[in-house]
């Protein structure tokens, strides 16, 4: 079971409250995470990643364990932590002002 | 008794205002979707409680709601702009070439007919169709692939297209209109297009007349008389009346022929309205006196429409999309402001009131009159 945090405007925008739980088959990976979120809340799809190229939108972060896991590679192994559910994955609205 | 309905597009969410006919007192709903930019809510004429909103923000993308309920709750729908085949490139500000990228909605206008028909208009320029409600998005890309697009450059506010007018007597005719390339017009419902920017002067442009790259505002049609076209251009108002062929300036002695929205009035297809703004660089109105101007012999003729507006220190804006009629007789007229005030006249212009003052600065204003 993975712990996935969404930013206030994105818990409203799919109606959840608290944390997203999600069970991620295979190997643990921003791609694999954000695939099972988007397929559970399609309202999602666009408002993390692009559409199309999946390239994260440039105002968007994603921590774990107290990193910025931002410019990982989507198809890295996140933290044994966060695939274990003890820490969660974080999608975060930059601080860009606003 | 009819009621109206106003809906409000904000920097930071929609808000919808109800009246009854009088458009004396009302009520305000709101903030929806909060925090988001609301760049244009707009209702269906062919089924009133059914509602087209675009969501965007800087971090989160675009998404489109849709209300089945005359905006009592809402629901996201499809969100998926992707531009038909490659997108190829247009004019960057600095003149080189820059590939096409979608940023956000501008306008949502819903088929006169069809309540699950909505285009959008686009930023980068684009024009796209939604046949089942918004749920998915195909381009007309015809548009986009216009021999002239490689030249098309955005303006201050990015290359949009904001405006979309359906002719209510020919199904295949369609007017848009894009900063800063100018006006085109499909005859064949999407399919191909064509510019229609004869008698615009645009000296900001290298070659003032050229046909394309004109900064066009806003344009508005009467739907009696869909041919007869105005326009508020960056600088000159102007008027069409052969469906754009040519056009010609109206701008008559208004005290400045700079601004954004144009609008005509619901029963009568010679009264235009228009708010003059100082100029491209100061964004308010002249001498702080917010003032709208009515003309009813078609342009040329002008007369200032101030009381209940502020009168000094006025320095706000009134964006192209933030003006809109009632269909009540007598005709009522709405506007909002850069300042967060939404106002109204219930006479035809003769005079205004606010119905709110303070909500965040207002991006766009549409009105639906109901039974």
């Amino acid at each position: 079971m993975i712990r996935v945090v969404l930013p206030a405007h994105l818990r409203t925008l799919a109606h959840v409250d608290g944390e997203v739980k999600l069970d991620v088959e295979g190997q643990a990976t921003q791609r694999a995470i954000l695939d099972a979120l988007e397929a559970r809340y399609p309202m999602l799809r666009g408002t993390i990643r692009d559409h199309v190229t999946h390239q994260r939108r440039a105002f968007v972060r994603v921590f774990a364990c107290g990193q910025d896991l931002s410019h990982e590679s989507p198809d890295a192994p996140l933290p044994a932590a966060v695939a274990m559910g003890a820490e969660p994955f974080l999608v975060v609205g930059a601080m860009a002002g606003g | 008794m009819s009621e109206v309905r106003v809906l409000v597009g904000t920097r930071k969410g929609a808000f919808v205002l109800t009246s009854d006919g009088k458009r004396e007192r009302w009520d305000v709903g709101g903030p929806y979707f909060g925090g988001w930019e609301i760049y244009h809510v707009k209702g269906s004429p062919a089924d009133p409680n059914r509602l087209y909103a675009s969501q965007s923000s800087s971090w989160f993308g675009q998404v489109i709601q849709r209300s089945n309920d005359g905006g009592k709750t809402w629901e996201p729908v499809g969100n998926r702009f992707v531009y038909d085949g490659v997108p190829g490139t247009h004019q960057w500000y600095d003149g080189t070439p820059h590939p096409w990228e979608f940023a956000r909605v501008w306008h949502l206008e819903p088929s006169l007919t069809d309540p699950d028909a909505v285009y959008a208009g686009v930023e980068d320029a684009a024009l796209f169709r939604s046949a089942d409600g918004g749920q998915t998005w195909q381009e007309l890309p015809g548009l986009r692939r216009h021999g002239s697009a490689s030249s098309w450059q955005p303006g201050a506010g990015g290359m949009c297209l904001h405006t979309i007018l359906l002719d209510p007597s020919d199904p295949g005719r369609i007017f848009i209109a894009i900063s800063a390339a100018g006006v085109f017009r499909t005859d064949d419902a999407g399919t191909t297009w064509r510019p229609i920017n004869r008698g615009l002067r645009s000296e900001q442009i290298p070659d003032p007349t050229a046909e394309v790259g004109h900064c066009v505002h806003r344009i508005a049609m009467h739907r009696s008389r869909p041919n007869v076209l105005f326009m508020q251009k960056h600088w000159d108002v102007m008027r069409s009346d052969d469906a754009g062929e040519s056009w010609r300036e109206v701008s008559g002695h208004l005290p400045t022929d700079f601004g954004f929205p144009i609008d005509v009035h619901a029963h009568e297809p010679d009264t235009i309205y228009v708010v003059p703004i100082k100029s491209d660089s100061e964004h308010y109105p002249p001498e702080g006196k917010l003032r709208v101007y009515r003309s009813r012999t078609g342009g040329h003729e002008w007369e200032a429409l101030t009381n209940g507006l502020p009168q000094r220190d006025c320095y706000v804006n009134v964006l192209r999309d933030a003006m809109a009629v009632d269909a009540l007789d007598p005709c009522g007229v709405y506007f909002g402001t850069t300042g967060g005030q939404v106002y109204v006249s219930a006479d035809a212009g003769d005079s205004w009131a606010p119905i709110v003052r303070d909500l965040p600065s207002v991006v766009s204003v549409e009105v639906q009159t109901l039974p």
